[in-house]
Parts: C-alpha cells; sequence; structure tokens
C-alpha cells in the first residue's frame, strides 16, 4: 500500500474515532478533569494557607476559619521576620553559597563531560561510572568522615565546606544531564577545529560550551534549586549565625517563636518566594531538566 | 588528529579536579565510616579501637532496626504511590487540555526545602489550629488525630507531605517517559479495535518498564536515606516512633557525640542502601519482558 493510501485511511480512521465520542465519554472526561483538579488544589492549597496565614493575627489563625482571608493583613509579619529573625543574612549567605557552587559544578561538569565524550582515553567508561555512581551514595554515611576531614582542615563554620559538599554531591546530577546532550549534538564542527589546527580549550571554550547553553541552564536550575533547600551540610557544618543559610535559619528561627504564627509564615514565605519566582520565569527549563536527568539514568 | 583529541595533560586538567572532589568528599567518606564504626570516639578526643565492638551492638540494637523498619515501610508506601501516579500521567499523557499546566502545578511542592515544607506541614499538622484538623472538624468529625503526637499514626502521617512533595516529581518523569512512546503503536491499537484502558495496560505501561524500574529503586533508596523532613517535622519522635536510619545516625553523633557508634550506623545505612538496590534490579530483571 502506498504511503498516501496509508494516511489518507488513517485520517478517515481518525474522523470516524472522534465523531464516535458518546455522552459516556463526555462524562468520563469530566470526571478525569474533576480528579486532577481537586489534586492540583491539594498540591497548592497549603501553600495559599501559608500566605493567608503569613499576614494574619494570632487570634485570627486561631478564632476563624482556615479559609478565612485576612482581615487587616499584618505586613508587618514580614518587617519582623526579616529583621528579628536575621532573615537578612541568611538570604545573602544563601545566594552567595548558591552561586558560588553552581558556578564551579557546572564548569567542573562540563569539562568532564566534554572529556569523557568527546576525548579518546582508556578510562573514561570507569570514570564515568564513578560520577554516576556517586548519585546512589547516601549523603548521611559521609557525614561524620566529612565532619571530622573539615575539621582537621580548620574549615568547620567556614563557608568552603559547605560550598564544596554541594559541588562534589551535585557534580554526578550535572554530568548525568549533561552526558544525555553532549551525545544528541554533532561532532563536525569540533572535529573541523582539530583539523583547522584550533587547540582543544579553544575548541571547548568558543565552540562546545556555546552550544551546550540550553542545557547548561538547566543544570544550572537543578543546581540552584538543591542549594538553595539543602539542609544537613549548614546544620553540620557551620554554627555562626553569619554563616548560615535561610535554609537553617528558617528552622533555627521558627523553632524560637513556636507560638507566632504570623512571623512564622512571613519567614517561610520569605524563604520559599525567590523559587516560586524562579519557576515561574523558568518552570518549562525544570521540568525538562528534571525529566532529562531521571529518564537517562 | 587523534593526538589532540587524547592529549594525557588535557584529559588530566579536566576531570582531575572533579575526580579529586568526589574521591575525597564522597568515596573516602564511606570508606572511613566503616573504619570509625570500629571506634570509640566523641567526636573531639582520641579515637579508641574497639574491634567490632559497635557492629556486634549495631546487630543487637532493636532501635536501629526499628528505624530501619521505619525506612523500609516509608519505601514500600513509596512504591506503593508510584502506582497512582503511573495512573495519573496516564491520563495527563492521554491528550488532557492543560496537561502542561497541570503537571507545572504538582510540581510546585518539590521546588520548596523539605524544611519548608517540614515547617508548613508542622503547622497544617497542629492539633487544634492546624488546615487538616480545622476542616476535618468543619465536615464534622469529633475527635480528630493528633498526627505527628500520635506514636500509632505519626509514621502514617508523615507520609503525607512525603506523597504531597514527591508527586510532582515521578508525574513529570513518567510523563516525559510516556510521552516517547511512539504515537504509530498506540494508533495501530486503537485500529484493532483496544480500549483506553487495554492501550494503557498492555502497550504504555510496559514500553516503560525501564523508567518504572529506576523510579522503583529512586523511591525504595531514597526512602531508606530519608531525614529532613522526619528530622525538621518530628526529630524522629514521639518516643522513636517515626525514627529512620539517618535521623537514627545523626542523632547519635551530633546530640549525643557517640562518633564511633554514630558512624556504624552509617555504614550500615550504606549497606542496606546497597543491598536493597541490589536486591530490587534482581527482582526485576527476572521478570524483564523484551518488546
Amino acid at each position: 500500500m502506498s504511503r498516501v493510501a496509508l494516511e489518507t485511511q488513517k485520517t478517515t480512521l481518525s474522523a470516524s474515532y472522534k465523531t464516535s465520542k458518546t455522552l459516556g465519554n463526555k462524562i468520563g472526561y469530566g470526571i478525569l478533569y474533576f480528579i486532577l483538579g481537586v489534586i492540583a488544589i491539594i498540591q497548592v492549597y497549603p501553600l495559599i494557607w501559608l500566605f493567608l496565614f503569613s499576614l494574619k493575627t494570632n487570634q485570627e489563625v486561631f478564632g476563624m476559619s482556615p479559609f478565612a482571608l485576612p482581615q487587616d493583613p499584618q505586613w508587618g509579619n514580614y518587617a519582623k521576620a526579616w529583621t528579628a529573625g536575621h532573615i537578612d543574612v541568611y538570604f545573602f549567605n544563601s545566594v552567595l553559597y548558591t552561586v558560588a557552587a553552581v558556578v564551579i559544578t557546572v564548569i567542573l561538569a562540563s569539562f568532564v563531560t566534554f572529556a569523557i565524550t568527546r576525548m579518546e582515553w582508556k578510562l573514561s567508561g570507569l570514570v564515568l561510572g564513578l560520577f554516576m555512581a556517586g548519585y546512589m551514595i547516601p549523603l548521611h554515611s559521609t557525614l561524620i568522615p566529612l565532619f571530622n576531614f573539615f575539621k582537621t582542615a580548620n574549615m568547620i563554620d567556614n563557608p568552603m565546606s559547605v560550598i564544596l559538599s554541594y559541588v562534589a554531591f551535585n557534580l554526578p546530577i550535572t554530568i548525568m544531564i549533561l552526558t544525555g546532550f553532549y551525545k544528541t549534538i554533532p561532532r563536525e564542527i569540533e572535529e573541523a577545529a582539530v583539523v583547522d589546527g584550533c587547540s582543544i580549550h579553544r575548541i571547548f571554550f568558543q565552540i562546545t560550551l556555546p552550544m551546550t547553553v540550553p542545557v547548561l541552564s538547566t543544570t544550572v536550575i537543578i543546581n540552584m534549586i538543591y542549594n538553595w533547600n539543602e539542609f544537613v551540610f549548614v546544620n553540620t557544618f557551620l554554627s555562626s549565625d553569619k554563616w548560615k543559610t535561610i535554609t537553617v535559619g528558617v528552622n533555627n528561627f521558627v523553632g524560637q517563636y513556636l507560638t507566632d504564627w504570623g512571623a512564622i509564615g512571613a519567614t517561610l514565605m520569605i524563604s520559599i518566594i525567590p523559587v516560586l519566582i524562579a519557576y515561574f520565569i523558568l518552570s518549562d527549563r525544570i521540568v525538562e531538566g528534571i525529566a532529562a536527568g531521571s529518564v537517562k539514568g | 588528529m587523534k593526538s589532540v583529541m587524547s592529549n594525557k595533560w588535557v584529559i588530566s586538567l579536566y576531570v582531575l579536579p572533579s575526580l579529586l572532589l568526589i574521591l575525597l568528599l564522597i568515596y573516602i567518606p564511606i570508606v572511613l565510616t566503616g573504619y570509625y564504626g570500629l571506634m570509640d570516639w566523641n567526636g573531639i578526643g582520641k579515637m579508641k579501637f574497639i574491634g567490632l565492638e559497635n557492629y556486634i551492638e549495631l546487630a543487637k540494637d532493636t532501635k536501629f532496626w526499628q528505624s530501619a523498619w521505619h525506612s523500609l515501610l516509608l519505601g514500600l508506601f513509596s512504591t506503593l504511590s508510584l502506582v497512582g501516579y503511573l495512573i495519573l500521567s496516564l491520563i495527563l499523557a492521554s491528550k488532557i487540555k492543560g496537561a502542561n499546566f497541570l503537571r507545572k502545578i504538582y510540581l510546585i511542592p518539590m521546588l520548596l526545602s523539605s524544611v519548608a515544607i517540614g515547617q508548613l506541614w508542622a503547622k497544617i499538622f497542629d492539633p487544634t489550629n492546624g488546615m487538616l484538623n480545622r476542616i476535618l472538624v468543619l465536615i464534622g468529625v469529633d475527635n480528630p488525630p493528633l498526627w505527628l503526637a500520635d506514636s500509632n499514626i505519626v509514621l502514617y502521617a508523615l507520609f503525607f507531605p512525603i506523597v504531597w512533595q514527591y508527586a510532582g516529581f515521578y508525574i513529570i518523569i513518567f510523563y516525559a517517559a510516556l510521552k516517547n512512546v511512539p504515537e504509530e503503536l498506540i494508533e495501530a491499537a486503537k485500529i484493532d479495535g483496544a480500549t483506553s484502558i487495554q492501550i494503557a495496560y498492555k502497550i504504555k505501561v510496559p514500553l516503560i518498564a525501564g523508567v518504572i524500574k529506576v523510579m522503583v529503586i529512586l523511591a525504595i533508596v531514597g526512602s531508606l536515606k530519608y531525614f529532613d523532613l522526619i528530622f525538621v517535622l518530628t526529630g524522629g519522635g514521639p518516643n522513636g516512633a517515626s525514627e529512620v536510619m539517618a535521623s537514627y545516625m545523626y542523632t547519635e553523633a551530633f546530640s549525643k557525640y557517640n562518633f564511633g557508634y554514630g558512624s556504624a550506623i552509617g555504614f550500615g545505612l550504606l549497606v542496606i542502601c546497597i543491598v536493597a538496590t541490589w536486591v530490587i534490579q534482581k527482582l526485576l530483571n527476572t521478570k524483564d519482558v523484551d518488546y
């Protein structure tokens, strides 16, 4: 059968399939949409509730319905959280560690991925395996030796300990995502550059790296979210208030102000707003990054 | 040309810094954890070699096995919930309008830190003022549960925020895998008169079996090393009812300063994770079918 005939048959069939949609079918879809909608509400409502109680007084939280809007929005809760809770310092530290670790991770991972997928050497498979397996190692099994190592190196209560740990533990997933992408981009341009006598470093920085910008932005976002939210390393390696990040700071602050719901809500909101903003702008990239990182693994 | 692309200096320059980092901060520490487990050590003073004493104690420690059991239970719940995520993804991937928007909504909790999720759910679970019990009272439940304060249900209660956090993650991955299923196969099955449920069960699910397998491993091993949320929400309490391996290790080492014993727990956690990965792979491979 010719291709054209097949195509026409397919269209007529799918057309008849469409018209055969019965009332039962419509009700079925209605139920499906209802279920999907309810789940969407479950996923989002706790955050709306958080936002509402961050603007309420304790009397409102304790006395009124959880669905009630704040009568007189207490924006002062945010001011209180920002200054009394050292949130300003924590916020700055979070930005600093996140940016430093992301930049180092992405550059190092690009070097490794380039060497593994583009260059020829015997141990490349083994080394790639070592990086990949790092993804399955439970972080907590490394925690005591890491603590001891940083203590002997005089790096306890020094942000470098946290930044280096972020880099080491994010290299596996970053290399995993990059490798998947490097395998799909053609090597001809790089090979032509080699023939033209281009140096390896120039090929990497001026040809390969620019070609990988889309996937680099994906890995940057994934790394950013991981680092911004990280808890155990900061909580274990850093003890001074001046070095803590917002994730750990929020936990301590909430622990101290157990009963002031408004201030707690405001603190939590401040800690999640940057991530939410990043998500609203870059949601396609984030979704793509999560799908790419895990399906290929 | 070959010589340029196999220049040993360049390869070392590109690979060694990263390799050194993961050796120093991941691989050497997991070996050292096993070694420190042989020591009596408070984290500050000198280590004293005591042989296998910590490991023998660990093998007899009901608290450790209880925490391992809790971790395993969370793993089993997580694996069961994969069925729900898979069904949702099948629905979303079957040409539902707004599927893209919906899966983005579902993912939102995954972006938050476990600390924020923990503190938020601490408020949701609050017996008198929390959202959950307020709603339960509104719909006429007289004595709503105490949730985190009730040692009989705390572990099940913890599972709500866990599902809430990870649902979007698994749905995104299943959805992406389902979108890779060739359209021709589904069209052909439709022409043969297969219902959508048959297509889902007999064509789509077997075709993404590889991804499902990886997700089962991720769900179980991820649960075995679960920590942040439980540490923030319950600290393992009440009375150890929600203690998991990682939280037990953390408390022993960093609150009680039993670094030797804590290391032994950490090593136990590592061994259990490796064994679990191996067992799941074996179990799933035997049922492997070629398509």
